[in-house]
């Protein structure tokens, strides 16, 4: 079966803020999704399928949340889906919903993908309670060390990104975290939380929520034909690899590289930095933002950090990353991913207002999770032939 | 409204998807070995029984729940048990098993791999059931009164008694016929005698009215996998595919005050999508965690008297959660690989009163 084309008509997602006390579970995915639908000029009823993605359940002490939010989210007599692929469970959640539409099951597909993480304790549900906490700045702490080492970056890159980051969000709405007076110098003096992170350095833990509607080639012509550009998704993909054994190399996983490849051929992409517009990657953590770079063969190894330092990208830069503020800026883990897969929707739609990117046509999204072993990506597109 | 199945073949098609092989763990009460060893096992016995080894699978997706495991984030250290090196594509659902089958089957549809593996695993006896069930409940409504499964199955039943869908008597003989046809099954973990005392069964003491014993599942560790291929994949590694000629699921709202519960919908409505109506159903595998549950899917899937229902004595003789609605697709393809039947379904449910329903259609070659 040849794939059927995919869109991207509609996009929501709600305030990312540390706690929305002011929503119930069922009202926070219900703002992102009446969002999106109202985006795509579609109903309820409209809507053939939902999937729903978040991270643990023990995040927010509720066990299968997909039956509670059936009722939230239109889904009576209608399929609803769940996935859980840890960090990566985002950008899987959007894949998920489209491979739907591809493969013609449905034609008007809902992704919905959430986290309130102030409904428990984000930490102590990262270890299970048991490894006293490490979370996963201890976990992947060790992994930015080495690419320090490997790569020789000096120890200002960290801190650049984590400052780009939060001004990016400065122009985003919805971003959780507005740090105006973020500076190099403040982040290098904040607390040092794992070495070489610091607490400036690091994603907030947020409430929130993100959704996308996908739909069939002839909605999205549709779309387009009203004056609302859709994104078309061009491939994707999603790889995981066991988290520990001797020669895995976390600092650029196998996982990541085979993933980006699948996506790149895909797409029609041979030389990503040229020909794709602005990315959005997942950067929990400073330092990831030039480990990802290379992993996912933007940049070449050691080269990174150098798009880092000579500001390629920031949103005026020729390589612009993380326009939203990315994942330093709103951290609803679970939805964390698609935030990064809409995203770059709303960049190739030309809708992303302030963070826009001139002219944006082509752009990747990227997620991870776990050990840095679970890995789900996609590239979209004003066009279904871009190039 | 969930689509018409386009999976449904008038001829054969290259989108044509089978199950080749399938593994099921022994269903025990409280096991020794972790979820991963568990999977390990199946993974290798289902890729045994489909003539592959890992090597050859494309697409893996696992189904299996941080809450029965008792911790977040457990499904990571089941990829063990995939082998997943080189990276695979590779998913996992916070649902039954049977609904990792489905991603993995509409991964399949998309034409560019050709052979998955689906998993489904728990470990009921590490969780506390009276603690974790009532979370899978509205958070804010009803797992703060304690409403757990057991609590609305009941319920249901009560209505269903007062409605006269059934007498209890019937929900005891369900039981007796389910584990007196669980002692051919190597599987099963509860077994019972054919001519079991029916009138004692009824003079014991209600576990939650009107609820017996008899008429509740057992507490079970377990997993199963299964192999699915694309048509000419499949036909090349067997001689006996089982081919998947109808898929779909569907839910329903979570309130029990907000539906009508002498009825299964969404059981109605997934068993319409996958085409169930569309020739006669020989034999029917069904998740009934609950003996009050039988004549009510039996009537929502539109199942005649002459078709046989649980030949494997069902959830009731072995509930591994999480598994237990793959487990039944694995039996229904089983019926008709290695038992000469034509035509079987499996079916799987999650949520409140069947909240969730799933149902596969499989046949064999025509």
């Amino acid at each position: 079966m040849a794939h059927q084309p995919c869109a991207i008509v509609g996009i929501g997602q709600t305030q990312h803020k540390s706690r929305r006390w002011d929503v119930s579970l069922g009202g926070l995915v219900r703002e992102a999704a009446s969002r999106a639908l109202e985006d795509a000029e579609l109903d309820w009823t409209d809507i053939d399928a939902v999937v729903l993605g978040k991270a643990p359940d023990l995040f927010e002490g509720v066990m299968k949340p997909e039956l509670y939010l059936t009722d939230a989210l239109g889904a009576h007599g209608k399929p609803m889906f769940r996935v859980h692929t840890a960090g990566s469970v985002g950008g899987t959640t959007g894949i998920v919903a489209s491979h739907l539409v591809e493969t013609g099951r449905h034609a008007r597909v809902l992704a919905v993908a959430y986290q309130k993480q102030s409904e428990g304790n984000a930490q102590f549900a990262l270890g299970s309670g048991k490894s006293g906490s490490l979370g996963a700045g201890g976990a992947f702490a060790p992994y930015m060390r080495s690419y320090i080492h490997r790569s020789g970056a000096p120890l200002d890159v960290g801190p650049m990104v984590a400052v780009k980051d939060r001004r990016n969000a400065l122009k985003n709405p919805y971003a959780h975290l507005k740090l105006a007076d973020i500076s190099i110098d403040s982040v290098k003096a904040s607390p040092m939380m794992w070495d070489p992170v610091r607490y400036l350095e690091s994603c907030p833990s947020s409430d929130g929520a993100c959704a996308v509607v996908f739909t069939d080639r002839a909605g999205g012509e549709a779309a387009a034909q009203a004056g609302r550009p859709p994104a078309w998704i061009l491939g994707s993909s999603v790889r995981s690899e066991p988290s520990s054994f001797p020669g895995r190399d976390p600092v650029a996983p196998v996982g990541a590289s085979l993933c980006a490849h699948d996506v790149y051929r895909q797409a029609g992409i041979t030389d990503p930095r040229r020909q794709v517009d602005c990315t959005e990657l997942y950067v929990p953590f400073s330092w990831y933002e030039p480990m990802w770079l290379e992993a996912h063969h933007i940049a070449e190894p050691g080269e990174g950090w150098r798009m880092v330092e000579r500001g390629d990208t920031q949103l005026d830069g020729d390589f612009p990353v993380n326009m939203s503020g990315g994942v330093l800026s709103s951290n609803p883990i679970g939805a964390s991913g698609l935030l990064r897969f809409a995203e770059a929707a709303l960049q190739v739609r030309g809708q992303a207002g302030e963070h826009q990117v001139d002219g944006a046509r082509v752009a990747l999204a990227q997620a991870y999770g776990a050990a840095a072993q679970y890995f789900s990506m996609w590239a979209v597109a004003s066009s279904l032939e871009p190039f | 409204m969930p689509t018409t199945d386009p999976a449904t073949p008038a001829t054969p098609s290259d989108d044509d998807i089978a199950i080749i092989g399938w593994s099921v763990s022994p269903m025990e009460r409280r096991t020794a070995k972790t979820e991963a060893q568990m999977l390990l096992e199946v993974v290798s016995g289902a890729c045994d029984d489909a003539g592959i080894t890992r090597a050859d699978v494309d697409f893996t997706c696992a189904g299996s729940c941080d809450y029965v495991a008792g911790q977040a984030f457990s499904f990571v250290q089941n990829i063990d048990a995939v082998g997943a090196w080189p990276p695979k594509h590779d998913s996992h659902v916070e649902m039954d098993g049977a609904w990792a089958l489905y991603e993995a089957w509409v991964r399949l549809l998309l034409g560019d791999i050709d052979v998955a593996v689906a998993m489904g695993s728990g470990r009921s006896s590490t969780a506390d059931p009276a603690l974790i069930y009532p979370m899978e409940m509205d958070p804010y409504l009803l797992a703060p009164l304690g409403t757990d499964v057991l609590s609305l199955a009941a319920l249901q039943a009560q209505l269903l008694l007062a409605d006269g869908t059934v007498t209890e008597r019937q929900m005891a003989e369900i039981a007796v016929r389910s584990r007196s046809d669980a002692r051919t099954n190597t599987h099963a973990q509860v077994t019972g005698d054919a001519g079991a005392d029916i009138d004692a069964l009824l003079a014991t003491e209600p576990v939650r009215a009107p609820l017996r014993r008899h008429d509740l599942p057992p507490i079970t560790d377990g997993a199963a996998a299964v192999v699915i291929a694309r048509r000419e994949r499949a036909e090349q590694l067997c001689a006996n595919p089982v081919w998947i000629t109808g898929f779909a699921h569907c839910s329903e709202l979570h309130y029990p005050g907000a539906r009508d519960l002498r009825r299964a919908e969404s059981a109605r409505l997934a068993a319409e999508a996958a085409g169930v109506g569309n020739a006669p159903v020989e034999v029917a595998e069904l998740h009934t965690a609950f003996t009050h549950e039988e004549p009510l899917l039996v009537e929502a899937l539109g199942l005649g008297p002459e078709v046989v229902v649980n030949p494997s004595g069902g959830p009731l003789a072995a509930n591994p959660t999480m598994a237990t609605g793959l487990v039944r697709i694995a039996e229904a393809a089983g019926q008709v690989r290695d038992h000469g039947r034509q035509r079987a379904l499996g079916h799987a449910t999650s949520g409140p009163c069947l909240q969730q329903n799933l149902v596969c259609v499989v046949e064999g070659n025509r």
